[in-house]
């Protein structure tokens, strides 16, 4: 706990519109220590991009923090505002976003919007800051970095590109990066790259890492522990290696079934039936039973199961094979 | 991309500008070259007015009523001097005062559009980016004056900051009345624009990025939003120019814009209708033309801008 960078704690996020008051991430809890890589997952609309901007202030209005706490190294951020927020979020919380077409600037230098973040949290020289820059360019694997600074982000590739957005997020160094999809718009080859090179200066920095994908291929691939996230809640949350060979939560199993793995063999993927509810429609008791092969009336009747520091928020979690337990 | 071959020479600007696609679609264009050609040539010879004038037409001194009412290109009957364009009334050369009343036209032109740019561009950005009810209040001040001719609206700010001028200053003052009553008329499609593409770029990642690494919003809105729309507001301030003009022309034309001590082409133009059906044609033929050359060469050009700087449309 003491190396925790981020803790969440029952974060509740609601966004109040005519038809009711929206609850897209729900109690959710979990930490993420120093140089770990947290994945989350779920399917569009469990929240997870939510809960990371959250994290960073980047609500949009109407929606906002209606319960729970985050701390960042020690210190509560979710009730600061202004003035205090925006030193602290640059300065400690990188972003890296999903389109690396769109999240740089058009019309401004690679070099001016890395050092646009340096010299607005660090105390330091534009001289210096660029050439913090051109090292971070080089980290990242942009060759010819000191020359590239003055270029345009059109004149980058979309890799190339993700490459300067990791930059730009590394380049205050930042103890918590925020990875919301990273590798969502590239192609297979160059996702493996960003991948390699996430998990590389995660490792060589200390920098913590909250990963947000659906691609179950990228979490067994990068994280280190995974958050499952249905419906706004937390489902499981475990080790990878754990989760993605014995998954305990009836979801996560739906989800592993139906991602292709290499080491599963070549079975026939499973789907998960059904579709993820609706917010303004959320069954009582456990928000999968609708869709749950193992639902009992104790899913439909009791309040939804808590995580409570266990790995699966559920009442049936699936047993593990008996050999692998013993 | 570039990472064993050396970079290429760094250029001058103006020569990686020449090589670019928007000096190449411009040498493409024959319309563009031409109108503007009639532009440049207008602009410049209304900024060197004093020295190509060959009269002064402001100085009484030097004004012959015998040469009034010269034909162009015929020796006056009482004097024998020769006028390219003829004379007006009180014998003062028509080229001259075009050239002068053209300068005029386009300051007027240039500054009432400034103006309209800096407030349009300044309220459209403040609205779309803070939202919530300072954009309801802009935007509907915006609708309310749409639904009244510009035209109506310059006369209405000129009638009033001309009644409460004191009567010694109103000649002096005319012209930035002129100015703010144009500018005040056209803020509007300014504003609307702006605050269409700032809506759209608010929202783009680049900008979350900004506002995470801890920048402030004025910094955010000057920096990274405003450079991204200015290219549709290019377009409108071309576009812009030729209306305020003609809207400066049609003010002084109806009497209530550039006083006769200043006159504009629009002036010129009111002047010399009157003596339209006496047989002196060419005191309203030629500033006419002008005016219309103008008018039109600006539109051309703001026409072919907008097809230009809008990759959509080609």
């Amino acid at each position: 706990m003491s190396e925790a960078v981020l803790s969440i704690r029952n974060l509740t996020v609601e966004i109040p519109t005519r038809g009711g008051i929206l609850r897209p991430v729900d109690q959710i809890n979990y930490d993420i220590n120093r140089g770990e890589i947290l994945g989350i997952v779920g399917e569009s609309g469990a929240g997870k991009s939510m809960a990371g901007n959250a994290v960073i202030g980047l609500l949009n209005r109407p929606a906002k923090i209606t319960g729970g706490e985050i701390w960042l190294n020690g210190t509560r951020i979710d009730q600061l505002e202004g003035e205090d927020m925006r030193r602290l979020r640059g300065k400690h919380i990188g972003m890296v976003f999903q389109d690396p077409l769109t999240s740089l600037n058009p019309l401004l230098r690679i070099g001016d919007q890395l050092t646009e973040t340096m010299l607005e949290h660090l105390d330091i020289s534009r001289d210096k800051a660029r050439k913090r820059a051109a090292a971070a360019l080089d980290e990242v694997g942009i060759p010819a970095a000191a020359q590239r600074l003055d270029s345009y982000p059109h004149e980058f590739s979309g890799g190339m590109r993700q490459r300067v957005v990791i930059a730009l997020a590394l380049c205050a160094e930042p103890s918590l990066i925020i990875a919301d999809e990273p590798t969502t718009a590239l192609d297979v080859s160059v996702q493996a790259q960003i991948i390699a090179l996430l998990k590389r200066l995660c490792r060589d920095r200390g920098t913590a890492v909250m990963l947000i994908t659906h691609d179950m291929g990228v979490i067994a691939e990068t994280a280190d522990r995974v958050a499952v996230m249905y419906a706004g809640r937390l489902a499981e949350l475990g080790n990878v290696r754990d989760v993605v060979t014995h998954p305990e939560h009836p979801y996560t199993d739906g989800l592993m079934g139906s991602t292709p793995l290499a080491s599963k063999g070549l079975k026939r993927l499973r789907q998960i039936s059904g579709s993820m509810p609706r917010l303004t429609a959320m069954p009582e008791g456990c928000a999968f039973h609708p869709r749950c092969e193992f639902a009992q009336d104790i899913c439909r009747a009791e309040p939804r199961p808590k995580l409570n520091g266990g790995r699966s928020a559920c009442h049936f979690p699936i047993q593990q094979p008996a050999e692998e337990t013993a | 991309m570039a990472d064993t071959t050396p970079a290429p020479k760094p250029r001058g600007r103006l020569a990686h500008w020449w090589d670019g696609d928007f000096a190449y679609q411009f040498r493409r264009s024959p319309v563009a070259i031409i109108s503007f050609t009639v532009v440049m040539l207008m602009v410049l010879a209304a900024i060197f007015a004093p020295l190509i004038a060959p009269y002064d037409p402001f100085d009484p001194a030097s004004l012959n009523l015998m040469n009034g009412f010269s034909s162009p290109m015929e020796p006056n009957a009482f004097t024998g001097e020769t006028f390219w364009l003829g004379t007006d009334d009180q014998g003062r050369d028509v080229f001259s005062t075009i050239l002068y009343g053209l300068r005029i036209s386009l300051f007027v032109g240039a500054a009432a559009v400034g103006f309209a740019m800096v407030l349009g561009i300044t309220l459209g950005l403040v609205a779309a980016y803070v939202g919530g009810w300072v954009e309801t209040i802009i935007m509907r001040i915006a609708d309310v004056q749409l639904t009244f001719p510009a035209i109506l609206v310059a006369m209405l700010i000129f009638g009033v900051a001309k009644g409460i001028t004191p009567v010694e200053y109103r000649d002096q003052m005319a012209i930035w009345v002129l100015i703010v009553a144009i500018g005040l008329s056209d803020w509007v499609q300014f504003a609307r624009v702006v605050r269409g593409a700032t809506l759209v770029e608010k929202n783009k990642e680049y900008v979350q990025a900004a506002r995470l690494i801890g920048r402030g919003s004025g910094a955010i809105m000057l920096r990274h939003i405003l450079p991204n729309v200015l290219s549709p507001v290019l377009v409108i301030a071309t576009i812009s120019l030729a209306l305020a003009i003609i809207a400066e022309a049609t003010l002084s034309f109806l009497g209530v814009g550039a006083p006769p001590t200043q006159p504009s082409l629009g002036t010129l133009i009111r002047i010399g209708q009157g003596f339209l059906f006496s047989g002196e044609w060419w005191i309203l033929l030629f500033p006419a033309c002008t005016l219309l050359a103008l008018a039109l060469a600006v539109n051309l050009l703001g026409d072919w801008l907008r097809d230009a700087l809008n990759p959509k449309l080609r």
